[in-house]
């Protein structure tokens, strides 16, 4: 009853967060604007900013967000570890130095998924050494190696970003810092789509391993004596995981936050079982992130403010709430 | 259930010493099978490689008369419940969801537990006398409370062999004994048992017969009797012991000297 509750309560969030993501921005517009081009009417440009501004940009703010979050529980609960978060795996690293060699070769302009296209490569190239090296001699997934490699892969990156930003001019230092920052503002419905075919069934397969990470996070001892072929578990949920925040982290850069909190915020007020958590996460990651990019948005309109900033501004203090909350109970 | 093994060895990494060598033991349904020897001796790794998490080196590790790598771990858990030494849950969860993990083998990826699966919860919970803490969360349970969620998870697989490593490490008199009993009712509905144990006393009292590891090879194995010898005990465990019987149980007893 109370996870239904939490099921409709986020839908209903995040419905509201695409909503209020068409009516406010830059331009201002009004409600009656608004719902006019929602229901077929209104003028060219006012057609233009809500259809194919706002709307794929909400939508993309709930792919990412909802995939980060759901991609960073699975993490924590396969790693153990609270601080897991969804580019443990270098992928951050990887889809950064993608992007910023097609930025300092000044190729970002000349088709537009050129910028994409190479982050989520790097992002796959970071998750594919990190898998190589962590699947040990007798073929099975160590995890202290993979987490070990992951950050070590992500320090390689991290150098070539550094090496290829030393030699760029400056106004390429600061659009690749701005990417790196993340941000929805590339978001068209092709980018929704091309993010959608990775996330939705990507998410829906890691639903469908919800049982085994439950066992999964009392240790991979137990959970092969519970009846999980933890190998496989292992292999498939860290891949698809790690599949979809490449797909985020591509076409939004690295958001910070959202995986990592989000999951916890979930946790402290449902529990632990991950047949809810990773669903509602997903909502609420979804909700997040859309209301973080309106917040980003409008609060200097028109300059935007990194959403990075915003979803650490607002997801810290709530988080604390959260804990506060938690251990005084 | 049976549990078999026919000249098992294993040795962890490709150069790396033995932890078992040429081991051979069989355990038939119904009978509680101590297995006993010094920190070090293999025990440990004997459980694993029949279960299936150590790979086997040479030989076989047999369950239910199959090679244990030739179970699903899906279907092996429907079989075998294992309690192993120590575990840690990484986020907070109630007993009553760690215990039904233990239906986990039964169920399918996204169903829902059926009646039957609460029944079984309910029922291993009761066994362990751990009903009155099914809504407590686990990490404000006592060591010995939480060994008994555990035992009770693995009674809530429904399993027909039971293995166990140091299944009453943490507790008290009465909760060690109620738990033996427990097994011991288990193996007279057939449940085989392997106890991991090195509690010497306990295995005298309850086992059938015991195997006696000694640095990966067996030292002795045979009825409880038999292994309860001074000569057979003293040179494993490098200890001078007595060995009695106690006057009320007639089971043997190891009394440490010096």
């Amino acid at each position: 009853m109370r996870e239904a509750g939490a099921v409709g309560l986020l839908l209903v969030l995040a419905g509201v967060s695409i909503l209020l993501s068409a009516r406010f921005g830059a331009v201002p517009l009004t409600s009656t604007e608004v719902l006019s081009v929602l229901t077929g009417g209104g003028s060219e440009t006012h057609r233009f900013i809500v259809l194919e501004l706002r709307l794929p940009r909400a939508l993309l703010g709930i792919l990412v967000g909802g995939g980060l979050a759901l991609a960073g529980a699975v993490f924590q609960a396969l790693l153990r570890n609270p601080l897991a978060e969804p580019y443990i795996l270098g992928i951050s690293g990887g889809a950064a130095a993608g992007a910023v060699l097609v930025l300092s070769l000044g190729l970002a302009s000349a088709a537009s998924w050129f910028l994409p296209g190479a982050a989520f490569a790097g992002a796959l190239l970071a998750i594919a050494l990190v898998f190589g090296v962590a699947v040990s001699a007798d073929r099975r997934l160590d995890v202290r190696v993979l987490l070990l490699s992951g950050v070590v892969v992500g320090a390689f990156f991290s150098a070539c970003i550094a090496l290829i930003l030393a030699l760029a001019e400056s106004e390429v230092v600061r659009s690749a810092v701005l990417w790196m920052m993340g941000s929805l503002a590339g978001a068209t419905w092709q980018t929704v789509g091309i993010v959608a075919v990775y996330t939705i069934p990507s998410c829906l397969l890691l639903l469908t391993l919800a049982r085994a990470l439950n066992l999964m996070s009392i240790g991979e001892e137990t959970a092969s004596y519970l009846g999980t072929e933890v190998e496989g578990v292992k292999r498939l949920a860290y891949g698809v995981a790690s599949l979809v925040a490449a797909a985020g982290v591509a076409f939004a850069g690295v958001i910070g936050f959202v995986g990592l909190v989000i999951p916890h915020g979930v946790r402290l007020v449902m529990g632990s079982d991950h047949r809810m958590l990773l669903p509602l996460s997903f909502l609420a990651g979804g909700a997040f992130l859309t209301l973080a990019d309106l917040l980003a948005r409008v609060v200097l309109a028109p300059t935007e403010i990194p959403i990075g900033v915003i979803t650490a501004f607002v997801g810290v203090p709530f988080f604390l709430l959260l804990l506060r909350r938690s251990l005084r109970a | 259930m049976t549990f078999e093994t026919r000249d098992l060895s294993v040795r962890y990494g490709p150069s790396g010493p033995w932890a078992l060598e040429e081991v051979s033991m069989a355990v038939p349904p119904g009978e509680i099978y101590a297995v006993l020897g010094p920190n070090g001796s293999g025990k440990s790794t004997l459980m694993k490689a029949l279960l299936g998490t150590v790979p086997v080196t040479r030989g076989e590790a047999l369950v239910g008369g199959r090679s244990v790598g030739a179970w699903r771990r899906r279907e092996l858990a429907r079989s075998v419940g294992a309690v192993s030494q120590t575990e840690s849950t990484a986020f907070p969860i109630s007993v009553r969801k760690l215990v039904e993990m233990g239906r986990y083998p039964h169920l399918g990826a996204l169903s829902p537990m059926t009646p039957e699966d609460h029944r079984a919860v309910d029922a291993a919970l009761r066994r362990c006398r751990v009903l009155e803490l099914a809504d407590r969360l686990v990490d404000t349970l006592s060591g010995g409370e939480f060994q008994r969620v555990r035992i009770a998870r693995a009674l809530a697989q429904e399993p027909c062999a039971l293995v166990l490593d140091e299944p009453t490490a943490s507790l008290d008199i009465r909760h060690e004994m109620g738990i033996l009993q427990l097994l011991r009712e288990s193996a007279r509905d057939g449940v085989t048992i392997l106890l991991v144990t090195h509690h010497l006393n306990l295995a005298a009292r309850f086992a059938h017969r015991a195997l006696l590891l000694d640095g990966g090879r067996v030292a002795a194995q045979g009825p409880v009797r038999e292994v309860f010898q001074p000569e057979v005990l003293e040179p494993v465990y490098q200890w001078p012991l007595s060995v009695g019987l106690d006057p009320i149980t007639g089971s043997p007893t190891v009394t440490p000297l010096d």
